[in-house]
């Protein structure tokens, strides 16, 4: 304990405030403004930093847009030109039209879709933290769920629907074990990923400061496997919707996979493409939503700035 | 007296066969003792075991004359990579020792705060290591080892991935923060030139297995000036560690 205390003056030294010692202070001072001069601006770094937000900005939009306006351009014409008939091909136009008048409808069942897709993600995010920190500590258990996990991935899901719904009925049960089934799996894979990627020697530091095992996941494990994740979360929460509408075709009360099957046994291939776009929005921007988050969340990690 | 630190006969083996064999070494209270010698010889290996995140098969390892062989956390370590942890700012990658012994963020912060001034680092506190030139970054490896608060420090090739001049001026610097801090020094090179910049005993550690063939000691007053550096003596300390080095690399 005395070696400690005594230590800790030693460390207090260093500081300027340890006024007993003002000569050696004063030298100090000079050692400091020497090694000062060896640093760069701090103002040169904040533009660096300040130009790659900038230079993530710059990515050229305005192909991709041009050439969907082109096409969109393109059904309407081939649909206003009498070669196929209206009921089979609706124009842009009425697609946008039948989006409006249903409008309040579709987003009763967005409602019930996003909720059924947020259980079923939040459930596989757990289960993979669990899963793939278990599965860390264990060769035996890596070793042997591994090939089950994928064998488990083989299994198509519109196989897998039908049979969630025999077993438990047309509530949301089948719809969330679903989702959670085709969800897991990729954040389970990039987690175990990013665990076995944590650099040995950061892990041996934190061993020589005396850290347990905990400590190693919280401050070395965890934080190394982030990115990894973040790219299994962006693909899983595609899934997390395909999956809910999959579920709900095979029936239910409510949500935009009911209200596809609806408007498809009506005929009413407007509503079907409205329908359609929507799913494919609601993808999209969950997609940009965990690009952002994790952005936010790492701002460390550059392979997320596009730029660079 | 017993030396603040120290080993006896550590040998540690790699599959079957010795990687060190039979090391002894000691450090006195305040001294700065390098361990000199080619790629490969286990010095790394060597400076696992006496930081104790590795066991010896044999030997052991005494700081104040009490054993730690195998403990970790007694001895602060840098290895030889900076670690600078990328998803911590400099400041959360300085308290890391801190937090680790159980401190909470809040405290560890305001403790680490006034340390960033000597060691230049003032201002980075909130950047991220990538933000950092390559002398910052060994810089605020080496604050974050001194905050594991031990009087014993070893230190792994600390220099080795600067470039000539920043390591020049490091080494004064180091000298200064060490003798400071009340530090003892052990630290592996291979430059011969910062063996004798730096240190009062050098041991050499050659062959496969790394054995220590030499122990120089270099009675010279630190810190060592150009004119030191650039004397006879210096020249004649110089060619016994290359007498050493090639004697041993002779003999294999």
């Amino acid at each position: 304990m005395r070696k400690k205390s005594q230590n800790t003056t030693a460390l207090s030294n260093l500081l300027p405030r340890s006024g007993n010692k003002k000569q050696e202070s004063g030298l100090w001072a000079a050692g400091a403004a020497r090694v000062n001069t060896l640093l760069p601006r701090s103002g040169n770094k904040k533009q660096e930093f300040g130009s790659r937000a900038a230079g993530a900005a710059r990515v050229r939009r305005w192909p991709s847009l041009l050439l969907a306006a082109a096409l969109v351009l393109l059904w309407q014409g081939v649909s206003m030109s009498g070669l196929l008939p209206a009921f089979l091909l609706p124009s842009p136009v009425r697609v946008v039209f039948a989006f409006a008048e249903d409008f309040s409808l579709l987003m009763r069942h967005l409602g019930v879709t996003l909720l059924e897709a947020a259980c079923g993600l939040a459930l596989s995010v757990a289960a993979a933290f669990v899963l793939a920190i278990l599965m860390d500590n264990s060769a035996l258990l890596r070793q042997s769920v591994t090939p089950i996990l994928l064998f488990t991935q083989t299994v198509p899901t519109v196989a897998l629907a039908p049979l969630l719904v025999l077993w438990m009925g047309y509530g949301a049960a089948p719809k969330i074990t679903l989702i959670f089934l085709t969800c897991f799996f990729p954040m389970t894979i990039g987690l175990l990923g990013g665990f076995a990627q944590a650099d040995t020697d950061a892990i041996r530091l934190l061993q020589s400061m005396g850290a347990d095992r905990r400590q190693i996941y919280r401050y070395i494990k965890l934080p190394s496997a982030m990115p990894a994740f973040a790219s299994g979360l962006k693909i899983s929460a595609t899934y997390s919707i395909v999956g809910a509408v999959i579920s709900e075709w095979l029936g239910g009360a409510a949500g935009l996979g009911v209200y596809m099957t609806r408007v498809r046994k009506s005929y009413s291939f407007d509503k079907m493409f409205a329908v359609i776009l929507l799913v494919s929005a609601l993808s999209v921007a969950l997609v940009a939503l965990v690009t952002r988050l994790s952005r936010r969340l790492m701002p460390w990690d550059r392979s997320s700035h596009p730029s660079s | 007296m017993t030396p603040l630190f120290a080993c006896e006969h550590v040998t540690r083996c790699y599959e079957g066969a010795p990687v060190v064999d039979d090391v002894s070494l000691t450090l006195p209270a305040g001294g700065c003792v390098s361990l000199l010698g080619p790629s490969g010889v286990g010095k790394t290996t060597l400076f696992h075991v006496l930081a104790g995140v590795d066991t010896p098969d044999a030997g052991r390892v005494l700081l104040s004359g009490e054993e730690i062989t195998g403990v970790a956390g007694r001895v602060s370590y840098m290895l030889q990579k900076d670690l600078l942890l990328e998803y911590r700012t400099v400041l959360d990658n300085a308290i890391l020792p801190l937090v680790i012994r159980g401190e909470t963020r809040a405290r560890a912060r305001a403790h680490a705060a006034p340390f960033f001034a000597p060691f230049g680092l003032s201002g980075f506190e909130r950047k991220y290591p990538y933000q950092l030139s390559g002398g910052m970054r060994q810089r605020a490896a080496l604050l974050r080892t001194c905050l594991m608060n031990n009087p014993v420090i070893l230190l792994d090739e600390p220099f080795s991935s600067l470039d000539a001049i920043t390591r020049r001026q490091m080494h004064a610097w180091y000298l200064d923060i060490a003798d400071r801090m009340q530090l003892s020094t052990l630290f592996i090179t291979h430059d011969v030139d910062e063996a004798i910049t730096l240190s009062d005993t050098v041991y050499i550690l050659t062959g496969k297995p790394g054995r220590i063939t030499r122990q120089i000691d270099i009675p010279a007053p630190r810190p060592r000036d150009k004119a030191f550096l650039l004397s006879l003596d210096c020249a004649q300390i110089k060619q016994d560690i290359l007498k050493a080095i090639d004697a041993a690399a002779n003999a294999t």
